[in-house]
Parts: C-alpha cells; sequence; structure tokens
C-alpha cells in the first residue's frame, strides 16, 4: 500500500482499533448476557409470582387535590374564598362516540368552541379513565336538564367543585392577584407530582406569591377497578393536607374607602405602616373583577379589558412608573444638609425663572414672578422649584442620585409578592449605557424637582416616606402578616425583615425636613395648608405636581379627551401623626391636576378614616 | 473507487444495504409496538411514521456527504453546537425553568441532540491525527472537548442526555486505544467522585436512585413506575400476552408506556421470545455498525463509526436496564421504538454519517 510515506504508522493503528472493537465486542456480550439473565429472571423464573400480580393489580393510585388556603384582611374579612361549582366533565373511556356525546350535551348546555378544543387538548394529556372538564360554572337551569337527560348520556357527569371565589370583586384584585387554571408554562416552575388532581395555580399577586403556602399537599387514594378499569372500591386514603389560610396586612375598611375614592379616576394609593411596612392600603385605579378570569376569562371580555385606554391590567402601584415631581424636595433637601451644599438659614433669591451660566435657557418655577427670599424651609413648605435647581445644580447628578437611592428610588423595595418595577434614578453611567449620550447640566436640574428621567412608582414613594418618617429606618413593604392552619386553627406570625437604614443624615436634619414637610400641610403659607386645617392630630406631608411631556398619537383624534390627558399628574406623599407615625401614604392621581388640590384632599380623608374614630376623635 | 457503470445501485445511492434493512424491520417493529402502547391510536402512529420518513431522508442526504467533508466540518460544528448551547441556557436563565429547545422561527431545535453527533466528531477528528494510543495531554483536551458540552447540557437540566453526549465522546476514546491502565484509573477516580455528584444531584434524581435499591419502600410514589414495569416485564412470560393484550399497558398502570416505558409494553406483549428477537435486532446493527468501523479506510471514519455504534448500544442497555429496575431512571428513550420525534432524528442521522464511510471508500485493489 502507499501509504509508507505518513508520519503515522498506520497499519499499527488499525490493528490497534480492531482490537478495541473486538474489546467493545466482548463486553457488548457480556452486558446483554446481564440483560437477558435478568429479563429470564423476570419472565421465566418469576413469572408465576408476576402474573398473579398482573392478574390481581385491580389497585390504582389516584389524586385528590388539597384545599386551597383562605385568604383573609387584617381584619378578618374574608377576600378569597372557594365555592362550590357545578361544572360539566366526561369520561373519555366509558364514552364510545365522543362527538356524538358533545352534541348530545350541547343541545341541554351551552358549549363553545373554545371549551370543547380545551377539552380535546386535555383528553391527550390525561389518561382515558380520568374525569376531563367539558364546561364550568353551570347555571342551575343547565344542571337541572342535564339531571333530567343524563341516564341517556353514558360518560358524562355533573361535579360539584370547589372554586376560587373573590367576593370583593375588583376591590382588591391588584393585591391579590387571583388563581387560573394550570397552563404548559406553569408547569415548567411547578412539580407536577404536587399538582396531581390540582386545576388552579395563583397567577398574580399574593395568589402567586404564597402559591406555595396556599396550594397544601397532594392526597391519594388507592382504588380498585374492575377489568375494564372502572373504580369499584377505595382501599386506602391518604388525605390531602389543605393549604395554609393567609391573612393580609391589608385594613379592608381603609382600602375600600381608598377605592372608592379612586374610582373614575386613573391612579394608585398606597399606605403603609411605617414601623414593619404592613401595606395597609394598596390600590390601583381602575381594576377589574378577577372571577371571570378564575375558569378562563372569555376572548371578547379579554380584549376589551387589554385594549382600554385606561389600562386597568396594569398593576399602578408596582409597576406605574411616574415623575415623582415635587414630592422628591424633601428627600433633597436633607441630602443637601447631609452633602452640606446648604444650610437651614441660607437663602437664595427666587426671581421665577433661572437660568444656567453660559446657557439662555429660562427653567421656570411654578409660580409666575417667583417666591422672592426663599430658605430651604420656605423652599420645601412653598415647593419653590428655582431652590431646588439651584440645590441640584449645586449637589451635582451623582450625589442627587445617591440622595434618592438612599431611600429605595430607583431599586425594587422587595415587596413580598414581587412583580414591581424599579423605575428609574438617573445617572451618568445610566445615560450612557441607556442612551448612549453624555449627561447635560440641564437634566440635572429637571432632576432637582423630579422631573425629566426621575421616576418612582407608587410604592417606592411610600416607602421612601415611611423611612423619612422613621428618621432612616428603612422597612419592606409586605402584604401578608399572618399564616393559620385551618385543622389546628394555629397561627404563625411571619417575621418581620431586618430594618436597614439610612445612614449619614444627623437627627437635626430629620428634624428639619420633616418640620417643613409640616409646615406644607400646618404652616401658613403651606401648598397643602386647606388640606391640613382642622386636622384632628399634626401630620406631614409633600404635594407634587408633574407635568407631562408626551401626548400619546392616539389622542389627536378625540378632541374632547385631549385637555384630560394633557393635565399633570397629581401627588401627595404624608405621614401620620407627626408624634409617633402610624400611617404613611402616597398618593397618585394621573393627569388629576395639582397635587394640593386634588391628591392632598385625599390624604386628608384616608388618614381621618384611619386614625379618627365615628366621632372624630383620635383611635 | 469503480468506475461508476460498475457500481451497483445501492452503491451509487451511498446506502449500506444491510444497515437500512435492519433499521427498517426496526422500525417497523418500533411502530407496532407503539400502536399497541399508544391506546390503539392510528394519528400517533402517522406521525411517528411520517418523523421515521424525514428522519431517513435526512440521513439519506448525510450519506451522500464524502467523510472527509464531515471530518472537516467536526470542529465548526462543534463550536457552533456550544454557542447554542449557551444560548439555551441564557434563553432559559431569562425566561425561568428548564430550557432544551431553541426556538428558530419555524421549528424547534434542541441543541443537546446535535451534541450527541457533534462530540464523538470533533473527538475523533482531533484524534486521528495523533498518534494513537493518545498520550494523556491529548487525552486531557478530549477530556475538555467532552466535559464543557456536558456541563452545559446537566445543567439544563438533561442528566441523561449529558451522559449520553459523555458516553459518545469517551467512546472515541476508547476505541482510539487510551490505555487500559488509564482507563482503570479513570474509572477509580470516577467512582471516587460519585460522592460529589449525589450532593450536586436534584431531588427528583437522588429520589430515582434511592428507588432503584428499593422500590417498595414507596410504592405510591417514585417506586410506581419500577414495580408496574417489572410486573409487566414479568407477566409476560416466555410467549407474552399478544399484541394489544397487554393488561399493564392498556389498563394503564403502566406509566409513561409510550416513551421512555415502552421497553416494558414489548416484553409483556411478547414474551421472552420477543425480547430476543429485538435484541438480535440490535445485535445486528450493532454488528453491522463495527463490521463498518474495522474495514474503514481513514482512522476518522474507524474511530467515529465505532463510537457512534457503541453509543448505539448505550441507548438500548441503560433504557432497558431502567426499565428492568437494573438501572435509575434516566430519561433515555428505546432508540427507534419510544415514541418521539428529536432523539430518533439524531440516531438515524448517526446512521447515515456510517453509511457514508462505508460507501466512499476508494478500492485500492480489485
Amino acid at each position: 500500500m502507499g501509504l509508507n510515506f505518513t508520519l503515522k504508522d498506520t497499519e499499527e493503528e488499525s490493528r490497534l482499533i480492531r482490537l478495541r472493537v473486538y474489546s467493545a465486542v466482548v463486553i457488548i456480550i457480556l452486558l446483554v448476557m446481564v440483560l437477558v439473565a435478568r429479563l429470564f429472571y423476570l419472565q421465566v423464573i418469576r413469572h408465576d409470582h408476576f402474573i398473579t400480580l398482573s392478574q390481581s393489580n385491580r389497585v390504582k393510585v389516584l389524586p385528590i387535590a388539597p384545599i386551597r388556603g383562605l385568604i383573609f384582611s387584617r381584619d378578618n374579612v374574608l377576600l378569597a374564598d372557594n365555592q362550590p361549582s357545578f361544572s360539566l366533565e366526561l369520561i373519555p373511556e366509558q364514552i364510545d362516540n365522543l362527538d356524538k356525546t358533545i352534541g348530545q350535551l350541547s343541545r341541554l348546555i351551552d358549549i363553545d368552541e373554545d371549551s370543547i378544543s380545551r377539552f380535546k387538548k386535555l383528553r391527550r394529556e390525561k389518561r382515558r379513565f380520568e374525569s376531563i372538564p367539558l364546561k364550568f360554572n353551570l347555571s342551575e337551569g343547565e344542571v337541572a336538564r342535564f339531571s333530567v337527560e343524563r341516564h341517556k348520556i353514558p360518560g358524562a357527569k355533573v361535579i360539584a367543585r370547589p372554586y376560587r371565589y373573590y367576593p370583593e370583586k375588583s376591590g382588591l384584585v391588584h393585591a391579590l392577584g387571583y388563581v387560573a387554571r394550570i397552563d404548559e408554562k406553569d408547569l415548567q416552575n411547578i412539580d407536577e407530582s404536587d399538582y396531581l388532581g390540582t386545576t388552579h395555580i395563583g397567577k398574580l399577586g399574593v395568589e402567586k406569591a404564597y402559591e406555595d403556602i396556599l396550594h397544601g399537599r397532594v392526597g391519594h387514594q388507592q382504588v380498585e377497578v374492575n377489568a375494564q378499569g372502572r373504580i369499584i372500591r377505595v382501599l386506602e386514603r391518604t388525605p390531602p393536607e389543605p393549604g395554609q389560610n393567609i391573612y393580609l396586612t391589608l385594613d379592608l375598611s381603609l382600602q375600600t374607602a381608598a377605592s372608592k375614592i379612586m374610582q373614575g379616576k386613573r391612579g394608585s394609593i398606597v399606605a403603609m405602616d411605617p414601623d414593619n411596612g404592613d401595606i395597609l392600603a394598596f390600590v390601583s385605579s381602575p381594576a377589574y373583577d378577577p372571577n371571570p378570569f378564575v375558569n378562563g376569562i372569555d376572548s371578547k371580555s379579554y380584549k376589551v379589558l387589554l385594549s382600554s385606554r385606561d389600562t386597568p391590567l396594569i398593576n399602578r402601584a408596582l409597576n406605574g412608573k411616574y415623575p415623582p415631581g415635587s414630592t422628591v424636595k424633601p428627600f433633597l433637601g436633607i441630602a443637601a444638609l447631609m452633602f452640606g451644599v446648604r444650610n437651614t438659614d441660607e437663602a437664595i433669591w427666587c426671581r421665577g425663572w433661572y437660568t444656567l451660566r453660559g446657557h439662555d435657557h429660562r427653567y421656570r418655577d411654578w409660580k409666575k414672578g417667583g417666591h422672592g427670599h426663599v430658605d430651604l424651609n420656605y423652599a420645601i413648605m412653598q415647593s419653590c422649584d428655582i431652590y431646588f435647581y439651584t440645590l441640584a445644580h449645586d449637589l451635582g447628578i451623582t450625589k442627587l442620585n445617591k440622595a434618592l437611592t438612599n431611600f429605595g428610588f430607583g431599586i425594587k423595595t422587595g415587596i413580598d409578592i414581587g412583580g414591581e418595577s424599579a423605575a428609574l434614578v438617573p445617572s451618568i453611567d445610566w445615560k450612557r449605557s441607556a442612551l448612549n449620550q453624555p449627561w447635560y447640566p440641564g437634566e440635572t436640574l429637571i432632576a432637582g424637582i423630579g422631573q425629566g428621567y426621575v421616576l418612582a412608582t407608587p410604592l417606592q414613594l411610600v416607602t421612601a416616606t415611611a423611612a423619612l418618617a422613621n428618621h432612616g429606618k428603612r422597612v419592606l413593604p409586605r402584604l401578608v402578616y399572618k399564616i393559620s392552619d385551618p385543622i389546628s386553627g394555629e397561627s404563625t406570625l411571619l417575621p418581620i425583615a431586618t430594618p436597614t437604614y439610612v445612614v449619614g443624615y444627623k437627627q437635626e436634619h430629620w428634624d428639619f425636613v420633616i418640620q417643613a414637610m409640616q409646615d406644607v400641610v400646618h404652616g401658613p403659607r403651606g401648598t397643602a395648608r386647606r388640606s391640613g386645617a382642622n386636622a384632628a392630630y399634626r401630620f406631614a406631608g409633600k404635594t407634587g405636581t408633574s407635568q407631562l411631556f408626551g401626548i400619546g398619537q392616539d389622542v389627536k383624534y378625540e378632541k374632547d379627551k385631549v385637555p384630560e390627558h394633557l393635565r399633570d399628574h397629581a401627588l401627595f406623599i404624608a405621614f401620620a401623626p407627626l408624634e409617633a407615625p402610624k400611617i404613611a401614604l402616597a398618593i397618585i392621581v394621573e393627569n388629576g391636576g395639582s397635587g394640593s388640590s386634588t391628591a392632598a384632599p385625599i390624604a386628608r380623608k384616608l388618614l381621618d378614616h384611619y386614625l379618627l374614630d365615628e366621632s372624630g376623635n383620635l383611635k | 473507487m469503480k468506475p461508476f457503470e460498475q457500481q451497483s445501485l445501492s452503491q451509487r445511492l451511498h446506502l449500506d444495504v444491510p444497515l437500512c434493512f435492519g433499521l427498517l424491520v426496526l422500525c417497523g417493529l418500533g411502530l407496532m409496538v407503539l400502536y399497541s402502547a399508544g391506546g390503539e391510536d392510528l394519528s400517533i402512529i402517522i406521525r411517528q411514521a411520517m418523523r421515521m420518513g424525514m428522519a431517513f431522508v435526512c440521513m439519506f442526504l448525510i450519506a451522500q456527504l464524502p467523510p472527509a467533508v464531515i471530518e472537516r466540518w467536526s470542529l465548526w460544528l462543534f463550536i457552533a453546537g456550544i454557542a447554542m448551547l449557551v444560548m439555551v441556557l441564557w434563553v432559559g436563565h431569562v425566561g425561568k425553568g428548564a430550557q432544551r429547545w431553541l426556538d428558530m422561527g419555524f421549528f424547534r431545535f434542541q441543541p443537546s441532540e446535535l451534541m450527541k453527533l457533534s462530540v464523538p466528531m470533533v473527538v475523533a477528528w482531533y484524534l486521528a491525527n495523533k498518534t494513537l494510543p493518545p498520550n494523556l495531554g491529548n487525552i486531557i483536551i478530549v477530556g475538555l472537548m467532552i466535559i464543557i458540552p456536558v456541563a452545559l447540557i446537566a445543567k439544563q437540566p438533561d442528566l441523561g442526555t449529558s451522559l449520553l453526549v459523555a458516553t459518545a465522546g469517551l467512546s472515541v476514546l476508547f476505541i482510539a486505544g487510551m490505555r487500559w491502565k488509564l482507563i482503570l484509573i479513570f474509572g477509580a477516580l470516577c467512582s471516587m467522585c460519585a460522592p460529589i455528584l449525589w450532593y450536586f444531584m436534584h431531588d427528583y434524581q437522588k429520589r430515582r436512585v434511592l428507588t432503584l435499591f428499593n422500590p417498595e419502600q414507596d410504592p405510591l410514589g417514585a417506586g410506581y413506575h419500577i414495580i408496574q414495569s417489572m410486573i409487566a416485564i414479568g407477566s409476560g412470560g416466555i410467549y407474552g400476552k399478544g399484541w394489544l393484550n397487554g393488561t399493564q399497558s392498556h389498563l394503564e398502570f403502566l406509566p409513561e408506556r409510550s416513551t421512555d416505558f415502552i421497553f416494558a409494553v414489548y416484553c409483556e406483549e411478547f414474551g421472552l421470545m420477543g425480547v430476543l428477537l429485538l435484541l438480535c435486532i440490535y445485535l445486528f446493527i450493532i454488528a453491522r455498525g463495527l463490521y463498518i468501523a474495522v474495514n474503514a479506510q481513514q482512522t476518522y471514519g474507524k474511530l467515529l463509526a465505532a463510537a457512534l455504534t457503541l453509543t448505539f448500544f448505550v441507548y438500548i442497555f441503560v433504557n432497558m436496564g431502567m426499565v428492568i429496575g437494573q438501572l435509575p431512571v434516566v430519561g433515555v428513550p428505546l432508540p427507534l421504538v419510544s415514541h418521539g420525534g428529536t432523539s430518533m432524528v439524531t440516531l438515524i442521522l448517526a446512521f447515515g454519517i456510517l453509511m457514508s464511510i462505508h460507501t466512499h471508500r476508494r478500492i485500492l485493489s480489485s
């Protein structure tokens, strides 16, 4: 062979490979012998044993779904219930002609195409003897009609199963979330063996975040079946463990009052106990009724929700990113004291506008003609923009960024139900990486009045306000505080997360800024003095009115809508009572006008509601 | 090569008749078993047969490529495969939860399957240009070529496939003549690593291993598969209960009966005799594969053909071993019998490579 010129000893290598193939053959033969020996043992030696087992193998294991835990408000009102609902189910192995059976049934019960295709899909996934739902939520009339004819339709039955029901309807959906039928995406995140027999799973909100606790543990029953696989009797039962009941931190009365106020408006109200982070009210408006989602909302109604220009499906409290406007002023004011760029009695002259050196652009104050002589207290009380332009300019964007992130702006709060947005506190690095642009000094100015790139969620606003009320103690917001076992009745309080602290601020800084916020509502020149008048307690607050830059393209079509959508967002943050804060509050009313005229009165109403009894005295 | 006119039809088409025969018989038998296991649903059979047909077309196309071309592509295919595995992990990370698929718009693709072919190809490509048996340095490099994709696949997590990919790569090393002493040392090291592997296993994986040793311990949970599977096999006896007459499968006691546990259905219905027949078909295909390996002219072809054949055997052994309760339950299908497309296509493509190696030989002396 003419291959001698290669450096490799090809023939030697071929021999080596051939030898190895022979060794492989020997190994294969040995392993096959092991297999055959085992099969011989099973199929010949133990054949009698196994044939007996197979003939008496009439025992099947069927799952029993656990009962889902209930959800209560802090004041023991049931918010998520399990109510019996009738569903029509078919057992495929007992039906000869499925289409005929469905035809028979649709004469008695209204069955739409969606249900049929869903049924056919489920049928491929389930065993033949398993009961598969065809139609949920039968009316009483349908149940009655079916009962009369049922002897003519083998394999079909009506079953009462508990389904989730939310008695408060739309009032709590953004906090509670809802359950709906398990879909393929859910299957990727759960151990399927835990969900045998379970049809629904938490999709959103508390229902999703506390799924593990609410779900319980699946039970099993061993049943004896006859040769066709039909159940003859139950042999053994491992009962399922029901899910734990959950108690929300929400004060239902305050929540309802807040929802009522927000009816017909777009926006959000979040109230929190500054001491432990318990969310007392959690409103995102408009809301929607979660009940139709439980057994699958029909596509038409869903489209209506989805395409509504008021976007009810959006959880504004968690994901609404709003320019916080002047509500950032207390946080920047205290930072200016801490960083030493301002002291408490230093004043500036406000003539109604401000320009950067070497630029013509006038940054205007909300008040034409200006505020005149302004110190920090007056600047917060009167919400003077010029003071905060200069303050922001002197701080610079990097310290301004630090000042806001110290209080949790631009960072997820870590609320237990998750799914929140981080919103945004801009920085030079952020602008370079996100927009590939340098930072302009003018952008620092407008950041100083909570406009421009600065965005915050209502939840961030309330936690930041609570941190201010606490002199720097930052608590983790939470919606669930207690879990109780439905069988033993024993309840466990969930531990409160260890708070973190905003450090570097001195006691006199806190006192000064809180005094200024108190002057906002109680001071003679405060922007919200009308809302603070004649209060039975003293509180601190800050108004905000944030301007919208962009106008949606669709706005032009409906002329009468234009002014409404152009209007400013009204914001207000507050905490009360001043001496020992029991509630912190953030309110945003989209296109609501000014913070002082729209948002602040709402805050007063809710604070009164929470802090006062019926006769108007402090609780 | 003989002048074109003197070649037989099969040579012109680059098909190996014995291999084709073996595969077709196997696929036919597979469809028959699947019909019974799948609850006598004809649509499953039609879909499976269509997939088989498509796989055979792909096999035919691959067989047209000369082995030299396949050899040249080995490294690039490997690099592309690694890139796709990383992408799958990244997409999976973003989408949360296990992810094995790459969605290419019009079709979904499982890069880990590609690695079952690509890893032995790249190892064979690397070793073919080195002196055999490989020295320690080369073994270490090959080890890296194997461990990187295996780790990426195990992270998906898909333990079954990652073990098969590792086997495919290691088979090349074995065939290339890695010294027995090194093999022993390597084996010893691996068994010492077992406790570490145990530590990294998911709970459900641990449960499967424990179940193997004592299925009766948890008859309703993890042991249920194994117990029902052994009842099916044992009750089949020597001659079986007859096609479509298996009670275990038809009364639906047997889980996963059309996929990973289809061998139990076969054992129940066709008995020990049927099993021996099935093993004969498999061994015939394996024998032909090894024959092709020994008779290949280039080292690359020898290594790759033998390694692919050995991997095919490992499939069979692991699946049967798991169904008869000798190995833990890992998701390995029974080649060309289990329901499901992806792994079947890969297997048949491997035979396309074997045919390419065999039918492009140069006849040097007539």
